[in-house]
């Protein structure tokens, strides 16, 4: 008895050790990422988290250091020799600035001002990226593809589970058999359709083969099983309700969750979507995010601050979008597998 | 189950019409074109030479799709034997009774997943950066000695495709084990406590029984899943990596169809992909079937 009693303390302290260990280890690359995308570019190499300047260890090594290699270090990208700066400001001046800011270095001081939004202004400005333009592409890609997507599944999965009419068999089966079937094998016919019917390197050629999701049907066809009552739809027909109107008052509202869940997939899916953007579109200026920043890659694969900057851009907004909607979002994507 | 039978008979067929639409032109068309298209070998959406089962035969005779294979099946073996296993690990540790901030690990855990696969690619190329990636510099910082640089891209390339996707999916994979392990019945696990049961003997024989429609589900999703890795060795090792050790399956199909324009052989490629995705489907129901 006296030995369980021990026991159980102790090892509730193992398991939430585990569990900050994992949920470090889960947080530290959004963390790094967050501060390597801010860093000034002139001192990108300098640090990883706090802007501790390296040239501020090496003030540390060496207490007495040579006034000319320090100014070097610390002014990395002004280009103004120490001469030149003494002849401009004062010698005195110069020199009493570098050795109390030696001073404040020496102890510890961090320098948050090497903290910056310069990755940003360059990709969000400069003209030879289009950022801006990526963002709203992938923001009207994945609108347009989860709200359109979603009212096709909705409403075909209303069709599966409430009506008896001739193809409903063979439409059930179809969507079974689509679910386990690899998108990458229609890639190449796909592709060639989109050809022959003019649709290449159009938002309607990357669009339209999206908002047909087997995956939602199957979904949608489940849920309105369960939680569509016949006794509703026939006293709301009772009551001189058109279909349609039935369809959006009365059905609809009753599967809210279910579309807030799959509307998030659906947005989700599309703003990650790399292959088919990849595939489908030519023209830089028509690149989603996922697009624009694999070629950002191979155009400045070692500008690191840069490809950060452009991949915190690119996953921010679906983060806020999470933590805004986090739990119709996880009750959908588990309800499938616990209920079904 | 009940159906409407007071309804006028266009409704069903106006509701799946969007759908079936566009399931019809740019789903099940293509399905059937890429069946046509798996006997020809061509060049881009317009040139083409008939080779009749020429295509299917070659894939088994082609080095660079053993490659594409065995690469893909370590990564699929590994998803499962290393990732599923610290998922439920890790929905164990989270469903204790007594642990505090549920919602708030879950929701941490399950944060990486909603990366797309590109991103979660360039933020480990750079954290796996062989100068000054984070993870060398902690090593620098503790080990001392540790080289100024180290190609972990270069020399781990299954290695670093298995951490990403570790990082990535293991939250993911983590919130199903723990939906099902909230749903086990809290009575038999009490009555086997007091019949004297101790931790691993309630999860044996109380725990397991009960989440393993969903295990068995979670398997089969990562299954499926990981056969499909394209994206990540893709941006991470910018193609197929040295040596080809980051070449997927479905990269060489990419490859062979958009990079060499054969677009007959990428559909060749992607039969044999859906053979071997729906055999282990088929495969998956008689196993799960069997022990119901």
């Amino acid at each position: 008895m006296h030995s369980t009693r021990l026991l159980k303390p102790l090892s509730l302290c193992i398991a939430y050790a585990l569990l900050l260990l994992a949920a470090a280890v889960t947080l530290v690359p959004f963390v790094w990422l967050v501060f390597a995308s801010l860093r000034a570019p002139e001192v990108y190499f300098e640090f990883q988290f706090v802007p501790r300047i390296r040239s501020v260890q090496l003030v540390e090594a060496n207490p007495r250091p040579d006034l000319a290699e320090l100014w070097q270090t610390l002014q990395p990208a002004r280009g103004l020799r120490l001469e030149e700066a003494r002849e401009k400001l004062g010698a005195e001046n110069v020199d009493r600035g570098l050795t109390e800011g030696m001073a404040s270095l020496k102890s510890g001081a961090v320098d948050w001002t090497y903290l910056t939004g310069d990755y940003f202004k360059i990709l969000l400005t400069q003209p030879e990226f289009s950022f801006v333009r990526n963002i709203l592409n992938s923001v009207f890609y994945a609108s347009v593809t989860a709200v359109f997507a979603t009212l096709f599944a909705a409403m075909g999965g209303y069709a599966l589970a409430k009506f008896d009419f001739r193809l409903r068999g063979a439409f059930t089966r179809l969507v079974l058999l689509a679910l386990i079937l690899p998108g990458a094998l229609l890639l190449a016919p796909g592709y060639q359709l989109l050809f022959r019917l003019g649709l290449l390197d159009t938002y309607a050629g990357l669009i339209l083969p999206g908002l047909a999701p087997a995956f939602g049907v199957f979904l949608f066809r489940q849920t309105m099983l369960n939680s569509v009552p016949m006794e509703l739809m026939e006293a709301a027909r009772m009551d001189g309700c058109g279909e349609i109107r039935l369809f959006f008052a009365v059905i609809l509202p009753l599967v809210r969750p279910m579309i807030g869940a799959f509307l998030l997939i659906m947005f989700l899916g599309a703003w990650n979507n790399f292959i088919g953007p990849q595939i489908v579109l030519q023209t830089p200026s028509k690149f989603p995010l996922s697009v624009a920043i694999a070629q950002l890659k191979g155009v400045y694969s070692t500008d690191y601050g840069l490809l950060m900057a452009g991949t915190l851009i690119s996953i921010a907004p679906i983060m806020a979008l999470f933590l805004l909607l986090q739990k119709e979002f996880i009750s959908g994507l588990t309800s499938g597998a616990v209920k079904g | 189950m009940s159906l409407s039978r007071t309804h006028p008979r266009w409704v069903p067929y106006f509701f799946i019409a969007p759908f079936a639409l566009v399931f019809g032109i740019f789903m099940f068309y293509p399905l059937v074109d890429s069946l046509f298209m798996s006997t020809y070998q061509s060049f881009g959406p317009q040139h083409r030479t008939f080779v009749g089962f020429e295509n299917f035969v070659h894939v088994f005779r082609d080095a660079d799709f053993r490659t594409a294979l065995k690469n893909t099946s370590v990564y699929t073996l590994a998803s499962v034997t290393v990732q599923l296993p610290l998922a439920l690990g890790l929905a164990l540790l989270l469903n204790r009774p007594g642990i505090k901030g549920k919602a708030l690990f879950r929701l941490i855990f399950f944060s990486p997943s909603l990366v797309g696969l590109v991103f979660v690619a360039i933020l480990f190329g750079l954290l796996l950066g062989s100068r000054d990636g984070l993870v060398n510099e902690a090593l620098r910082a503790v080990i001392p000695g540790f080289p100024s640089e180290f190609f972990w891209l270069q020399r781990y390339v299954m290695g670093s495709l298995i951490l990403a996707s570790l990082w990535m999916y293991t939250g993911f994979n983590m919130v199903y084990f723990l939906a099902a392990l909230q749903s086990v019945n809290q009575d038999t696990l009490e009555a086997a406590s007091i019949d004297g049961a101790n931790a691993v003997q309630r999860f044996t024989h109380v725990v397991l029984p009960e989440i393993k429609p969903v295990a068995g589900f979670v398997v089969l999703l990562s299954i499926l899943g990981s056969l499909q890795l394209f994206e990540l060795p893709w941006i991470l090792f910018d193609g197929a990596g040295p040596e080809k050790r980051g070449l997927t399956l479905v990269m060489y199909l990419y490859q062979n169809g958009f990079e060499q324009n054969d677009l007959g052989y990428a559909s060749a490629i992607g039969w044999v992909l859906a053979i071997l995705l729906m055999f282990i489907a088929v495969l998956h129901r008689k196993l799960t079937r069997e022990e119901d």
